[in-house]
């Protein structure tokens, strides 16, 4: 059975000035799953991410999000494309100017209709998802780190959107606060079929949620597969990669 | 139902993805119940029941096909304002999905905002005035002095000192004002000239415009409108790099690294701004003088040559060393301000915004202080 495709990019080419970054960039992300964008530092991950969030213009090549084609993309049709997706940014980008429960109640306040205390109640109620309702009326200067990507996530998901985009979710956190994150976009996964597509480093963060893997180097896809794929890949890149992650796997069994 | 419907409200609703229907006091909704409708669904139920005062109201979710959470946060909303009215909801006949969704959207207690203490007029105008003692005042001259032991210090220090960083800010805060500053002494010194020209002909005394300009221009005007233009152009842009880097960390790096943030990115500004105003202030002068000598010319028939001839005896060397004074004076006020404020930095974006609009304000107004302290010394 063909599975449904969040995403789908095909042949994608990305360019700043004379350096080519992203090179014939081909993958799909399917629904109800976890796809993780992997890749060392300069590897076109970010650049890959914003042209899937309309930041950027696609120049060559092809992108569709929700089975929406993104070059052409009107600008209504694009602030439609945005209302099915959350944005979980690496640094929260939360505005310091409003407290923390504006902010997350600032998608439902001026793309909603509903009332302000029924507002109120899904922003409470989001922000318990995350464990930051104790938080609500405090300002992202007065938040930690951990805190921050909290009230981030939580803004992220709260339209529900059916796809998320995960900007280094994991940086800068601990452990403990990290398998806490993960456990709980396994949940959104899981509990509302919210289809997930992550950019990250760590390595214990793609052992819990991935279950797709995108692999880029120097611009281009070295692997997309599951897990498995990755682990037993021959590519240089990957292999190198993946040898501290099959140690750090190791260690988990043996933990 | 216990009342007689007292006015007409439909039994049916429809609108987007669902469909409700009111059956005694049983509500039937069916089809989807999300972001899209939850807005109209909440409005119609509450505009339907209320009126009808039922004992309870049974919530039938047997047609429902998809719930989200502000669906499930409706339910809850609704059960919560008809509880006040004493109608009693239940929720019933959710499929497994649907009550899934309900226990994983499952409300939160509404968290109260924490009471901040009042404090009485009194108390907060003595608070304020301790306020500006102890933080704003003994801050700025704590600033001051750091920023003029290290301005000295490194006066003799060329190791210290950051290589080009100097001529950098010489170039930003004094080459890139001096056409904006030519321009508005030019203009302002033709006006000046202007409006005195119809006074001073009623009395024939047309040359005393030399003296009105001359004066006028050195002492005060040309300081003056010089420290305004560069308070607003470089005073805000300290302000606001200093407080970007406040708000980036950058100064919490430098720190780190061992360096003196005051030193290192306060100090080459001040020296870059004392030497560039004196000059600034001679091409305001000159410019606003050549303004007032061009209208004297137009509108007073005084000739450019008779305009130098008298500007020669008007013209005092005390003039000159005001406004030097000045410049250093106005200088180290626009310089500290702008660093004041910008180390003062809170909440990011919007206090970066903040602290250069107050760090504006703050100068032009210490600067025109200043400048009646130095006039009412010097004259």
């Amino acid at each position: 059975m063909d599975r449904e495709k969040v995403v789908e990019v095909q042949g994608l080419h990305a360019a700043f000035d004379d350096t080519t970054v992203l090179s014939d960039i081909s993958f799909a992300a399917y629904k109800g799953e976890i796809t993780v964008i992997l890749g060392g530092s300069g590897s076109g991950k970010t650049t890959l991410l914003k042209h899937l969030l309309g930041l950027y213009h696609i120049v060559q090549g092809r992108a569709s999000v929700l089975g929406k084609d993104l070059s052409g993309l009107r600008e209504v049709e694009q602030v439609e494309l945005y209302h099915q997706m959350g944005v979980f940014y690496q640094s929260g980008a939360l505005l310091n100017s409003l407290s923390v429960a504006e902010n997350v109640a600032l998608p439902l306040a001026q793309h909603t209709r509903l009332p302000r205390e029924l507002i109120d109640d899904i922003v409470m109620m989001k922000l318990g998802l995350v464990n930051m309702t104790h938080a609500f009326h405090l300002y992202p200067s007065q938040l930690s780190g951990g805190m921050l990507k909290r009230v981030a996530l939580a803004r992220a998901i709260v339209m529900d959107p059916p796809l998320l985009f995960c900007d280094e979710p994991g940086a800068g956190l601990d452990p403990v606060m990290l398998e806490s994150l993960d456990a709980l976009i396994l949940n959104l996964k899981n509990m509302l079929g919210m289809s997930i597509v992550m950019v990250t480093h760590d390595v214990s963060s793609i052992l819990r949620v991935a279950d797709r893997i995108v692999f880029l180097d120097s611009g281009r896809v070295a692997l997309e597969g599951d897990l498995d794929t990755a682990l037993k890949s021959d590519h240089p890149a990957v292999k190198g990669f993946f040898g501290v992650l099959k140690h750090e796997h190791i260690r988990q069994i043996q933990g | 139902m216990t009342n007689n419907k007292k006015k007409h409200h439909p039994t049916s609703f429809r609108a987007q993805g669902i469909v409700c229907h009111l059956d005694g006091n049983t509500l039937h909704v069916s089809g989807k119940l999300s972001f899209d409708e939850a807005a109209g669904f909440v409005r119609w139920t509450l505009k339907t029941v209320r009126p009808l005062r039922p004992e309870r109201l049974i919530l039938e979710l047997s047609g429902l096909e998809y719930i989200d959470s502000a669906g499930v946060m409706a339910l809850a909303y609704l059960q919560n304002k008809l509880g006040k009215k004493k109608i009693k909801t239940e929720l019933t006949g959710g499929s497994e999905s649907i009550n899934e969704k309900t226990k994983l959207f499952s409300p939160g207690q509404r968290a109260e905002r924490p009471r901040s203490y009042r404090p009485g007029a009194f108390e907060y105008a003595g608070y304020r005035l301790h306020l500006f003692f102890s933080s704003y005042l003994m801050g700025f001259l704590i600033l001051a002095a750091n920023i003029s032991y290290w301005g000295l210090v490194d006066l003799f220090n060329k190791r210290s000192r950051r290589k080009g960083e100097f001529v950098n800010q010489a170039v930003l805060i004094g080459a890139n004002a001096a056409l904006i500053v030519v321009f508005l002494s030019f203009v302002i010194g033709y006006v000046i000239a202007l409006h005195s020209a119809g006074q001073l002909r009623v009395f024939g005394a047309n040359i005393f415009v030399v003296d009105l300009v001359v004066i006028s221009y050195m002492s005060q005007m040309g300081p003056l409108i010089t420290a305004i233009l560069v308070a607003g152009r470089s005073g805000s842009s300290i302000a606001a790099e200093i407080a970007t880097m406040q708000v980036t960390s950058e100064l919490d790096a430098l720190k780190t690294m061992g360096l003196n943030p005051n030193r290192f990115v306060v100090v080459p500004k001040l020296y870059a701004c004392m030497l560039t105003m004196p000059f600034l202030i001679v091409l305001a002068n000159v410019s606003g003088i050549t303004g007032g000598a061009m209208a004297a010319w137009v509108y007073l028939d005084i000739s450019p040559g008779i305009f130098i001839n008298r500007m020669e005896h008007v013209l005092q060397a005390k003039d000159l060393y005001t406004g030097l004074v000045k410049s250093q004076v106005f200088a180290g006020l626009i310089v500290l301000t702008g660093s004041f404020y910008g180390f003062r930095v809170e909440k990011g974006a919007e206090g970066v915004g903040k602290v250069t609009t107050t760090a504006v304000v703050v100068a032009i107004t210490l600067v025109i202080l200043a400048d009646s302290i130095l006039g009412v010394i010097f004259y």
